[in-house]
């Protein structure tokens, strides 16, 4: 079995850092947009092989991070009910609402399960007829087409106890409103290698184009990363703009233009709530006029609500690149994975739980004082 | 609940027979087998017994008898309970793990297993031959690590109470009265050794639990390492400690490590072995394979000087063969763990924070 070592590998690591020292004359913030690279560049140590002047801050890009503080609560009336069987991706159930957790939930009683497929929830609609099966659909646009498919293929078969709790955003809203802030630092982006993966990367030509930023497509591997940061970087030394390809390997131009019709299919373009960033238009999608029928918030009659966030949290900023998790002074204080007070601590791919758990709450001085 | 119904029927009518209930009679455990009259008695006799018959079990008495001559020994106990779904696994099964587990325990204390107890608690409504299984999985697991079940005990809890089987297995054993294994006493400069790959255990279970296949199946590594501890303490005596890293993974493991003896631990990515197929498996669920359980391996410090040696007798232990030295103990950062990443990196190793969730994409 051929495993990904060879992107784990340290001689290759150690000449493409060299190539990024080389390469650069001046400070540089380059942004990665998904949790999932975040995590690798905290796991490996990425960072710390770049020189000081090239600064990574970390995206918005945590699908549970953003998920909105009053959707996470309908979801929690939802689960409570006795006649409903809640099924959600597992990083989802730790992340809490404005009082409660889905954890809690199950510990209560409620019929709470973790499944990896939406489709799985199809199946326990069929063994459960007499229970309403709901799913908690959220996710950038890597997990829509699997979400759209369990709702495309709920209508064909007539599953009528089958419903959506729907939290879908897309990443080119939030790449706008990042460059957008008055306080925005992000001078490049690596786009999330898995999203384009779906979507391609069409979309982010006009983008880069429009903003004059260079935008990489990234994958999820150390050196997919450092690859990802080189690109970044030769284009930003060479006053360049516009979209790169660093993870050919996984995602065309175009995308999977099987899964974006599906998508298109069930969802439209909505405007969106995130957690933390507040609401960017167009940002997500709501499922079309034809798919209502599968709508949880319809069905149990939840009336759109807006939960206030803490207000000592500074996830909004950390999103936004503007502040690193350290720059908080309740992380790892008052703000820990147990009781996070905002989105960015509340998933492993956040950026804030990320720094707690590989250590970065600590002076790193300390780590490195050898 | 028609079975169960006539379970209790058929009880009833055979309370007024002579000859013992024949076993094929019941196919699931009934709320009866924990009643502590016949058909307990029955499940004990038919079930248990033709497993365990040797030693003071058999004899039925409220305790058991142990000879053992303690001279220049300390007598060593630790106890442990298995719940575990599936019951059934690659690699093994709830009764070797609930064997392995209480063995291990002791092993990893310096001590050699003298005899262990197992107490049962049944769902009402669990197959009987899921117990015969359990019961001659437990025999063989109990042979191969050279300990006998001496005490026992059931007791039956209404259907949806439970979770078919929870097995609690406590034992005893011997150690030399000169040997002081502690996790206190890693010192700066030691050595710490791994027995083989790592998270073997966890991932079997999920990947069964979770429908997830691979080109080859990973099986659990349960396994008796009373044997592989002999060896290592007969080489190296002066072992500072051993750990069998089983919940919460060799992370927490070296978590306690480094807090209890007031160190600093540095391991090293590249040196720790783990299985292609659970590096896999771990990347797709978005786990940490140094979080992962193991049912079968040990972690040991030792001082550096003995390290080479000791890392050759484990390797020529057929439980030792992939053996590794995956880090030192050092005086930086007391109580902390690190890791240097495949990369290069450096990142600081943390305790678990509450249970690792599979990931959203």
């Amino acid at each position: 079995m051929k495993y990904q070592d060879e992107y784990r590998d340290p001689d290759a690591a150690r000449r493409l850092a060299d190539a990024i020292a080389r390469l650069t004359t001046r400070p540089w913030t380059i942004m990665e947009l998904c949790g999932g690279q975040t995590h690798t560049i905290l796991r490996y140590g990425v960072d710390q092989l770049l020189p000081p002047h090239v600064e990574l801050v970390h995206g918005p890009g945590c699908p549970v991070c953003v998920t909105p503080l009053e959707l996470i609560d309908a979801s929690i009336e939802i689960a409570g009910r006795a006649d409903v069987i809640f099924c959600s991706y597992g990083d989802m159930l730790r992340v809490p609402g404005s009082r409660d957790d889905l954890l809690n939930v199950k510990a209560a009683g409620g019929d709470v399960r973790i499944v990896y497929s939406p489709l799985d929830c199809l199946k326990i609609a069929e063994e459960n007829p007499d229970r309403t099966v709901v799913f908690f659909a959220v996710g950038f646009e890597t997990t829509a087409p699997a979400n759209a498919m369990a709702v495309w293929q709920a209508s064909r078969r007539q599953i009528e106890n089958f419903a959506v709790v729907v939290s879908h955003v897309t990443v080119p809203p939030a790449m706008t409103a990042i460059l957008d802030s008055a306080e925005n630092r992000v001078e490049g982006f690596l786009a999330a290698g898995h999203v384009c993966t779906v979507m391609g990367y069409e979309e982010y030509e006009p983008l880069a184009a429009r903003r004059k930023v260079p935008i990489v497509v990234t994958g999820f591997e150390p050196l997919d990363l450092l690859e990802g940061i080189y690109r970044c970087l030769c284009m930003l030394e060479a006053g360049r703009h516009g979209v790169e390809n660093q993870y050919s390997r996984v995602v065309r131009r175009e995308g999977n233009t099987a899964a974006r019709q599906l998508i298109h299919e069930v969802f439209e373009v909505a405007d969106r709530r995130w957690r933390g960033l507040g609401l960017i238009p167009c940002s997500g999608y709501r499922l079309r006029h034809q798919y209502q029928q599968f709508d949880a918030l319809q069905r149990f009659k939840l009336a759109e609500r807006h939960v206030a966030e803490p207000s000592d949290c500074i996830s909004g900023q950390i999103l936004q690149g503007v502040k690193r998790p350290s720059d908080c002074p309740s992380f790892g204080k008052a703000c820990t994975p147990q009781h996070p007070l905002g989105a960015t601590m509340v998933s492993s791919e956040g950026a804030c739980a990320a720094y707690f758990h590989y250590g970065r709450q600590t002076d790193s001085e300390a780590l490195h004082a050898e | 609940m028609p079975n169960e119904r006539d379970g209790r029927l058929d009880a009833r009518e055979n309370e007024n027979t002579v000859c013992p209930v024949p076993r094929s009679q019941y196919d699931h455990v009934l709320l009866g087998h924990g009643s502590g009259g016949k058909l307990s008695a029955d499940l004990i006799q038919n079930v248990f017994l033709p497993h365990l018959d040797t030693g003071p079990v058999t004899e039925l008495e409220d305790s058991a008898t142990i000879p053992c001559d303690p001279r220049d020994h300390q007598l060593v106990m630790t106890t442990d309970s298995f719940v575990v779904r599936p019951l059934f696994f690659p690699g093994g099964d709830i009764g070797r793990l609930a064997v392995h587990g209480t063995v291990n325990d002791l092993a990893v204390c310096g001590a050699q297993p003298l005899s262990l107890s197992a107490a049962f608690i049944l769902e009402e409504g669990t197959p009987i031959s899921d117990l015969e299984r359990i019961a001659a999985s437990m025999r063989a697991a109990c042979d191969e690590a050279g300990v006998q079940i001496v005490t026992g005990d059931t007791k039956v809890v209404d259907r949806g109470k439970g979770d078919q089987v929870f097995i609690t297995t406590t034992g005893i054993g011997l150690r030399p009265a000169g040997l002081a294994l502690s996790i206190r006493n890693a010192r700066a400069g030691d050595t710490i050794l791994a027995s083989g790959t790592l998270g073997d255990h966890g991932v079997a279970i999920m990947s069964l639990r979770e429908g997830i296949q691979f080109e080859t199946t990973v099986e659990s590594d349960t396994a008796p390492l009373n044997g592989l501890t002999r060896t290592m303490l007969r080489v190296c005596p002066r072992i500072r400690c051993m750990r069998d890293p089983t919940r919460g993974g060799l992370a927490s493991t070296l978590n306690e490590l480094a807090t209890a003896s007031r160190a600093g631990v540095k391991i090293d990515e590249a040196s720790i072995p783990v299985r292609d197929e659970v590096r896999a498996a771990c990347d797709l669920l978005g786990l940490d394979p140094l979080y992962v359980a193991n049912e079968g391996k040990l972690i040991a410090v030792a001082p550096a000087e003995d390290a080479q040696r000791l890392l050759q007798a484990m390797r020529e232990h057929p439980l030792g063969r992939d053996s590794a030295i995956i880090g030192q103990v050092v005086d930086e950062h007391p109580g902390m763990v690190t890791q240097r990443s495949l990369i290069g990196g450096e990142r600081i190793v943390s305790m678990l924070a509450g249970e690792q969730l599979p990931r959203i994409c």
